[in-house]
């Protein structure tokens, strides 16, 4: 092999330092947080950059005893059942548009994906009206139908370009073995595409397990709320117990990274299927 | 069988559903932008675009979409611009493989934390007593910098931004990396034959390449920037004196704390036409993708 010029080493040396700095900018503050968590407050106080001097779980105790039963449940509830309707329409929906007749399919085509061009925020308090109508403030429905609804012209738009690409002769044998329209999405689309839902499902996941606005205003029940809004009211609700709050804000985020910790390709491969944010 | 009245009931009920709680929400807002209402009582008095001119003479309107204005400028320019050059940074050769999944996978865990998390740590982080900020500086000898962060009016908005940085640098560094990715050795290969350096063939061969991506990204920070919300709400509320609001606390405040209904619909309606107008360059670059 080629010797590497001098220049090389100074570039790679350069780079990676730059990469260093970066990871310690992320890393430190999040460590620096879990120290914190442990301390007693008088010693976070007194100095919040040692290391505890006896490591206080009681703080988690204490933390999750300010309703993380709650805003876990919650959050796992309103997150499956979004993602699992989300998938499971967007998938029939895509199915139709890519492989049966139907009139007027273009048409239904763009209005669904034109559903991407329209911001949550946009239609914040006429949904709250809407659901207050249809007597779903405040219950869990009230996050579910929207978050499915805003979900699903991302989830349509993925998996269609998916099943587009998608050879049609196995369902055309299916077609000609008898089965129906139904059976040959089950047996045969399905199975093949396992990778589009699984993208569908991991970024329809992250962003209902994270959705801050519409979780904030359409739930007022302490019982309800799920756990980004828990949250938020840490600050006031623990204003005299800090490290109770910080304790709070490490089991808030636990799952997520655990979560990416093991399937980070998924993640990625999820997140950048389509240029989306949040 | 392909051609069967059956085939409809595949669509409805997705069709329905973004119909119902997408598109009726946004054109009811519309209308209820032209009315004075609260959610309390069932009055409501026509009044025009009385609501529109209202926001048009209200400085507050200014401070806020100033502030989005100014959050979008630094996300784009550090979310894509340094995320962008990290991404090359990170595919070049200087980079070994496994330190690259090293280096990607933990500038990308804080984009998988909720807001809310990242934004009472930096609460945290800004306190002015044992925050990680002034004992940092305080460590360093530079006292003189030292301030209440996000209690300061001239500081505060700059404080979100930073924390928005250090949470999403990472995510966007990793969809402009999929894109180096995706460029074709070959057009390497033709470069080095013709002598080009590593600078030159980032800006005549990697920076063409990726141009579609950096566009979707680049709008995808500002569409992200205008729909601002929790970020704001958990960090300052708005505050010091309203001078980190913007659209989305603007429009939550007049709604939900003022029980202006109508006036907050006509925010929303600001809101809808300046995403929309992106989202709609996003669709255009974006079928241009792949």
């Amino acid at each position: 092999m080629r010797k590497r010029p001098r220049l090389f080493y100074v570039n790679a040396l350069l780079v990676n330092a730059l990469f260093w700095i970066l990871v310690l900018i992320i890393l430190f503050p999040i460590f620096w947080l879990i120290m914190n968590s442990l301390k007693t407050n008088s010693e976070l106080f007194s100095d919040s950059f040692g290391i505890p001097s006896q490591w206080l779980f009681t703080n988690y105790l204490d933390a999750w005893k300010t309703g993380f039963t709650y805003f876990f449940l919650n959050s796992f509830l309103v997150t499956g059942v979004s993602v699992l309707c989300t998938v499971l329409l967007a998938a029939f929906c895509a199915y139709a548009l890519t492989r049966l007749e139907i009139k007027g399919k273009r048409f239904v085509l763009y209005l669904i994906i034109g559903g991407l061009l329209l911001s949550p925020e946009s239609a914040l308090i006429s949904l709250y009206k809407l659901l207050d109508q249809l007597g779903l403030y405040n219950t869990l429905f009230a996050l579910i139908l929207p978050y499915i609804a805003f979900r699903i012209p991302f989830a349509v738009f993925l998996m269609r370009g998916y099943f587009a690409d998608f050879p049609r002769e196995l369902e055309d044998a299916a077609f000609i073995d008898g089965c129906g329209t139904l059976r040959t999405f089950w047996s045969i689309l399905m199975p093949v595409s396992k990778p589009v839902i699984a993208a569908t499902a991991i970024v329809t996941a992250i962003s209902t397990w994270n959705e801050f606005i519409f979780a904030l205003v359409f739930i007022e029940n302490e019982k309800l709320i799920t756990l980004p809004v828990g949250v938020s009211r840490f600050r006031d609700a623990l204003q005299t117990n800090w490290t109770g709050m910080l304790a709070g804000i490490v089991i808030a985020s636990i799952p997520m990274v655990i979560a990416f910790l093991f399937g980070s390709k998924w993640f990625i491969r999820g997140l950048t299927a389509g240029g989306i944010k949040g | 069988m392909r051609k069967s009245a059956f085939n409809y009931l595949y669509v409805i009920p997705a069709l329905g559903m973004v119909l119902l709680f997408v598109y009726f929400p946004i054109v009811s807002n519309v209308y209820n932008s032209l009315f004075r209402m609260s959610s309390y009582s069932v009055t409501k008095t026509f009044i025009g675009f009385e609501n529109y001119t209202r926001i048009f003479k209200d400085p507050l309107f200014y401070t806020s979409i100033k502030n989005n204005a100014l959050y979008a400028l630094f996300s784009v320019l550090c979310q894509v611009g340094f995320g962008t050059l990290l991404a090359i940074f990170l595919e070049g050769r200087y980079v070994g493989s496994r330190l690259r999944n090293f280096y990607r996978n933990v500038l990308f865990i804080p984009s998988v934390i909720s807001i809310s998390a990242v934004a009472l740590l930096w609460y945290f982080v800004c306190n002015p007593t044992i925050g990680l900020i002034n004992g940092l500086l305080d460590k360093a000898g530079l006292q003189h910098l030292i301030t209440a962060w996000l209690a300061n009016p001239k500081t505060a908005i700059f404080a979100v931004i930073a924390m928005s940085q250090w949470q999403y640098t990472g995510y966007i560094m990793v969809l402009m990396l999929v894109a180096v990715q995706k460029i074709p050795p070959e057009l390497y290969e033709a470069a080095v034959i013709d002598g080009a350096n590593g600078f030159r063939k980032t800006i005549h061969i990697t920076l063409p390449s990726i141009k579609n991506m950096l566009i979707v990204s680049t709008i995808i920070t500002i569409i992200g920037s205008f729909k601002l919300f929790a970020e704001i709400y958990v960090t300052t509320g708005g505050g010091p004196y309203n001078a980190t609001q913007v659209l989305g606390t603007y429009m939550y405040r007049a709604a939900f704390l003022f029980d202006e209904m109508g006036f907050g619909s006509a925010i929303a309606v600001v809101i809808f036409v300046l995403t929309f107008t992106v989202s709609v360059l996003q669709m255009k670059y974006f079928s241009g993708e792949d």
